[in-house]
């Protein structure tokens, strides 16, 4: 304790001050540590069923494969909005047993008149099957460019893991293909107003 | 910080305050600043009750009657951001800053000239929200805030240049309110009378204790969520674009993990004045005055973990949800302590009813509905049909406007005849009292049923089968919001004139566990407690 | 005076009006009656919370209301300033929680069984539906049977007192059948909800929601967008029609047919006449355009352009095409419907974006025509 009462106490203001500024500092931080944090539990847990799923080594799981069990795969696909491609499973779904390899394909045409790169979001639903649906080659795993009027088969080779929980018989893996230009979302600038006049002149509001 | 003290050491030597508009520009006096914060709260609470009495004329009948529906959605976003940020936080700080120095015997802020800044941070934030919504009318500005106040992306990056300036705003307000909960936190722990510990402090201290470390904890989350949103939309990030590898719902947890303890930001304070409220009017000690410092320690606590509420829709796992659904119905025992401890204070008092008191035990009802209905909407698979419906908006109103702003308002009167010197006129208070609640209850109660019907959140046209009930809340919502001119006219009476206050204008006023502002006399003085009190 | 009299008379009425009126009272005042397992479920247990929380409101209003009339000062009572330091008031803070405690984990504990079930993803589904939202309309995919369904609002003439609830192709589901959703969006946030048989998950861009449903039941069942997803999002109803399994098969047969009907057409190297033409024409622009363009395609002032005398309505065919295929590269709101539409709905939409409302340039636009375009 000092012999001044008002320096001690201001010393012990800026104490407290700089553990609050610490604090303030520390969850500005922890708000963008979240970012890799959440990634890291998503590809841990499949929590929102959209990890890539890629792995390397097969072998721990082609050894054991369960000739018992069988699994049905359904593919789908969908387009963000204003992606001009057409972009389809070519099987609608297949029946694997789980450690087996199986390659299917997904066709996919850029319909437009100008080259487009876009990225394949995949998701699978359930998400406790995410942690268990490997891939060893994906058209996700890059992006993908195509010239206009260019059309192309891609393939997906997966093994789902034998430790699936026995109650999922089927597994759904869907695509969004995205445009990578993201600018196309942003509408600054010279967007119009997207609504009109208080009459309601609405999405079919007006016939 | 030596200029701190050396302008903490000056201010001293003077007795009165600076003339002219220096004395509020450069204030670095708690009351005036406490005024201010005061004033600037009671121009947002007009502003954003201007825009819900435009949201309730436009949803009186079915169809497009008055605005747009990026307009109306604009409305809505605007009208959550200025009550949140512009109405309840600032007439709270605004108390803090009048009461906390007077209470715990301390001549001032701990931080005198931060607190300068984070008020007139305020304005600045005010002007940029304001303008957020005016610049839709400039033609090319992009899409309005059509978003709501969860600023969810992706929609919040389709958005234009509105949004940029609402960043900004947020922003702005983030600092501002960063700042003073420092100086709060800073004065509490540092600045109290000597014979003063942590526990004798009046509730309205601890509450505003735990508020401001609070805020210190979830603001800067919300300053980083934006900023990634702001990054986003301008500078090719994707930290919630699927395309880049991102998730829009991280935006959601980011959102929540401020949005969900900002609640108890709102009610703490509140909840801290009816700790002083009750026990004066039922002239007896608070009961349970330790649990409840406790339980508001675990509501603290409790409150910065359970934020995926907010988010049972978006597919979380089941573990996850069992666990933010328990934890989520956890909070119903802090929060049914503090109602049955409020009521068991009053029980065996000797009761009067100022205009406080019924504030008092009005909020008491109405939280308590706005707790079970919390309970309610806490279960998942109930709230898989409740999420985003007209239910949802009955719940909040009901936690917010009973929990946060009437707390405000029985603050208010309690608090006048000290700030002012004056009594209000206690009929017209009564009046208020009356209108407000009834007018309130008219307006939200019926919105559960709409709820429950299918009507949902942030639709500016809705089927007739709903008109009923909306009908009824529109002119609840606007006999709600004429009674605010009463609310005016007593406050501007009550500065001009009136009878003359007494220091301890409430009979009960030193029981239990008081502040020190009674000591004083009412007005106090420029410059209050210059040295420390002695407490008995 | 009598003024404000009369004002508060009519008032009164009106209210007696609102609560007489049989309409409302049938069925706003509650959730509406379920007609799947997991809704009952829910029901059940909204039921139940709202039970306990009337129990607990009586309980706090009868002691508030009991102190208010007993302990006032008005009536001589003395306070009781001992009262906290009672046996009651020294346990009060250990007795409390315990009980509110109790009731949390009654209630929680009934919900664990409806939260496994919401989560079952084990059973075999007889029916998958992929739902997509997007500004501001549904799109329903039946996932067996490959076959797609665009549904758009009803406007206030056509839907009538169902306004806003009402679309023009509704979901057409068996009933008894455990059907499957899949959620996802293809712009924003939006969610997909029809009280009666299933309850809300988000739709998500990029990600797939999963909820399911038994309907046991025959009827239309109504709901809404429950998602903030931008202007629109009062205006994206959802309505779905349980019908039996054989209405259901004739319906996806019907449905099948037409659409292989309309492949085989699109497909075709028929030549069609400018009257043919300009009638699929205007169906696929009533379906696709209208919203922005207009019926008279005038557009919007300041927010829409124009097709009528537009510059590149009657401009090069060339330019036409290219705008309506592949989008503005200007004007993000300008969708490309290259992928959307087939050579045909494309041709028929050009042709008649190009000769209605007085444009009459008299271009007519083949299938071959785009499909060379296409490459």
């Amino acid at each position: 304790m000092s012999n001044n009462p008002q320096q001690s106490s201001q010393q012990q203001n800026a104490k407290t001050v700089r553990l609050m500024l610490l604090i303030v500092i520390g969850m500005f931080g922890f708000g963008f540590a979240m970012v890799p944090l959440y990634d890291l539990l998503c590809s841990v847990t499949g929590l929102n069923g959209s990890t890539t799923g890629r792995i390397q080594d097969v072998s721990q799981l082609t050894g054991r494969v369960d000739y018992n069990r069988v699994i049905t795969v359904e593919f789908d696909a969908t387009n963000n909005a204003d992606l001009p491609w057409e972009f389809r499973p070519t099987i609608k779904k297949l029946d694997v047993h789980p450690g087996e390899i199986k390659e299917v394909s997904y066709f996919v045409k850029n319909n437009a008149s100008h080259a487009i790169v876009a990225q394949a979001i995949p998701g699978i639903t359930p998400w406790q099957a995410t942690s268990h649906f490997n891939k060893t080659e994906c058209f996700c795993f890059i992006q993908q460019k195509l010239e206009p009027g260019e059309g192309k088969e891609m393939a997906l080779r997966f093994v789902i893991d034998p430790d699936l929980p026995k109650e999922y018989k089927t597994i759904t893996l869907s695509y969004t293909f995205m445009d990578t230009d993201r600018s196309k979302l942003k509408q600054n600038g010279e967007m119009p107003k997207l609504q009109t006049s208080v009459t309601g002149n609405l999405p079919n509001n007006n016939i | 910080m030596s200029a701190v003290i050396h302008e903490a050491h000056d201010d001293g030597h003077h007795d009165g305050p600076p003339a002219g508009f220096k004395r509020w520009l450069y204030s670095t006096n708690h009351k005036d600043i406490g005024t201010m914060y005061l004033i600037f709260a009671l121009v947002m609470l007009f502003l954003g009750g201007a825009m819900a009495m435009l949201i309730r004329v436009e949803l009186f009948m079915p169809g497009l009657q008055i605005v747009e529906p990026d307009f109306y959605n604009n409305l809505v976003t605007d009208h959550a951001l200025i009550m949140v940020f512009g109405l309840v936080m600032p007439a709270a700080a605004g108390m803090a800053n009048w009461m906390i120095p007077m209470m715990i015997g301390a001549p001032d802020m701990a931080l005198p000239r931060m607190n300068n800044m984070s008020f007139w941070l305020l304005p600045a934030a005010a002007i940029l929200l304001v303008s957020s919504m005016a610049v839709q009318f400039i033609p090319g500005t992009g899409v309005p805030v059509n978003t709501g106040w969860t600023l969810y992306p992706p929609l919040s990056v389709q958005t234009g240049l509105g949004m940029d300036l609402l960043i900004f705003s947020v922003h702005l307000l983030g600092i501002s309110s960063i700042m003073a909960s420092i100086n709060i936190v800073t004065t509490i722990l540092n600045m109290r009378a000597p014979g003063m510990p942590l526990m004798k402090m009046p509730l309205f201290v601890w509450a505003w204790l735990f508020t401001g470390l609070l805020l210190i904890i979830i603001m800067p989350v919300l300053a980083g969520g934006v900023t990634m949103l702001l990054f986003d939309r301008h500078f090719g990030t994707s930290f919630f674009d699927a395309a880049g590898g991102g998730d829009p719902v991280l935006f959601q947890h980011l959102f929540w993990f401020f949005g969900h303890p900002e609640v108890y930001v709102l009610l703490l304070p509140s909840i801290g004045v009816l700790g002083l409220v009750i026990p004066t009017f039922s002239r007896k000690p608070l009961f349970g005055y330790k649990p409840l410092v406790f339980f508001m320690g675990f509501l603290f606590a409790l409150g910065l973990v359970v934020w995926a509420h907010h988010q049972y829709t978006i597919g979380m796992s089941l573990g996850a949800t069992t666990y933010f659904m328990i934890g989520t119905i956890l909070i119903s025992i802090p929060v049914g302590l503090m109602i049955f401890n409020f009521i068991f204070t009053m029980w065996r008092g000797s009761m009067t009813f100022e205009t406080p008191m019924l504030f008092a035990i009005a909020i008491i009802l109405m939280f308590s509905f706005a707790g079970v209905t919390g309970v309610m909407l806490a279960v998942v698979p109930a709230d898989l049909q409740y999420h985003d419906t007209y239910f949802v908006v009955a719940h909040f109103h009901y936690a917010l406007i009973p929990g946060a702003v009437f707390g405000l308002y029985a603050g208010v009167f309690y608090w006048l005849p000290k700030w002012t010197g004056h009594m209000y006129n206690e009929t017209h208070g009564k009046i208020f009292f009356w209108w407000t609640t009834l007018s309130f209850n008219l307006t939200f109660f019926p919105q559960h049923f709409s709820g429950l019907a299918g009507m949902p959140r942030r639709i500016v046209d809705y089927n007739i089968q709903y008109i009923e009930f909306n009908q009824i809340s529109s002119i609840g919502g606007i006999l709600f919001g004429l009674s605010h001119l009463l609310f005016l006219y007593i406050i501007i009476k009550t500065v001009k004139g009136g009878e003359k206050a007494t220091d301890k204008p409430w009979e009960g006023a030193q029981i239990g566990t008081p502040g020190l502002e009674w000591t004083l006399p009412s007005p106090p003085p420029f410059h209050s407690f210059t040295t420390p009190p002695q407490i008995k | 005076m009598s003024k404000s009299k009369s004002f508060l008379a009519s008032i009164s009425a009106f209210l007696l009006s609102v609560f007489a009126s049989p309409a409302s009272a049938e069925y706003a005042l509650n959730l509406p009656e379920p007609v799947a397992p997991l809704t009952a479920q829910m029901y059940d247990l909204h039921m139940l919370t709202t039970k306990i929380a009337t129990i607990i409101m009586v309980i706090v209003i009868g002691l508030v209301t009991y102190a208010i009339l007993r302990f006032r000062k008005s009536k001589g009572f003395e306070a009781d300033q001992n009262f906290h330091k009672s046996a009651f008031g020294t346990w009060s803070w250990i007795l409390v929680p315990v009980i509110v405690l109790g009731i949390d984990l009654t209630i929680a504990g009934s919900a664990i069984d409806a939260l496994n079930q919401v989560e079952d993803y084990s059973q075999k589904n007889d029916v998958t539906v992929k739902v997509i939202g997007s500004q501001w309309k549904w799109t329903y995919e039946y996932m067996e049977d490959d076959v797609r369904v665009v549904s758009n609002m009803l406007s206030k003439e056509e839907a009538g007192e169902h306004y806003l609830r009402a679309v023009d192709n509704p979901l057409v589901l068996p009933v008894g059948k455990r059907i499957r959703f899949l959620h996802t969006a293809s712009d924003v946030l939006h969610a997909w909800w029809v009280p009666e048989i299933v309850y809300k998950k988000d739709s998500i861009p990029g990600y797939i929601n999963e909820t399911w449903t038994i309907i046991e039941k025959e009827g239309t069942y109504r709901g809404q967008c429950a998602e903030n997803c931008g202007t629109g999002h009062a205006f994206m109803p959802i309505v779905v029609e349980a019908v039996s399994q054989d209405k259901y098969d004739a319906w996806m047969t019907e449905k099948k047919s037409a659409m292989q009907v309309a492949a085989a057409e699109a497909s075709s190297d028929k030549t069609w006449t400018l009257e043919e033409l300009m009638t699929r024409g205007e169906q696929v622009y009533n379906t696709n355009c209208v919203a922005c363009h207009q019926a008279n395609g005038e557009g919007v002032p300041g927010a829409f352009p124009a097709l009528k005398g537009g510059p590149i309505a009657t401009g090069p065919v060339e330019g036409h095409i290219d705008m309506v295929m592949n989008g503005s590269s200007k004007n993000p709101v300008m969708a490309a419907w290259a992928g959307a539409l087939n050579d045909l709905e494309l041709a028929a939409l050009i042709t008649y974006e190009r000769n209605a409302w007085g444009n009459n340039t008299g271009d007519v636009i083949q299938p071959s025509d785009i499909k060379s375009v296409r490459k």
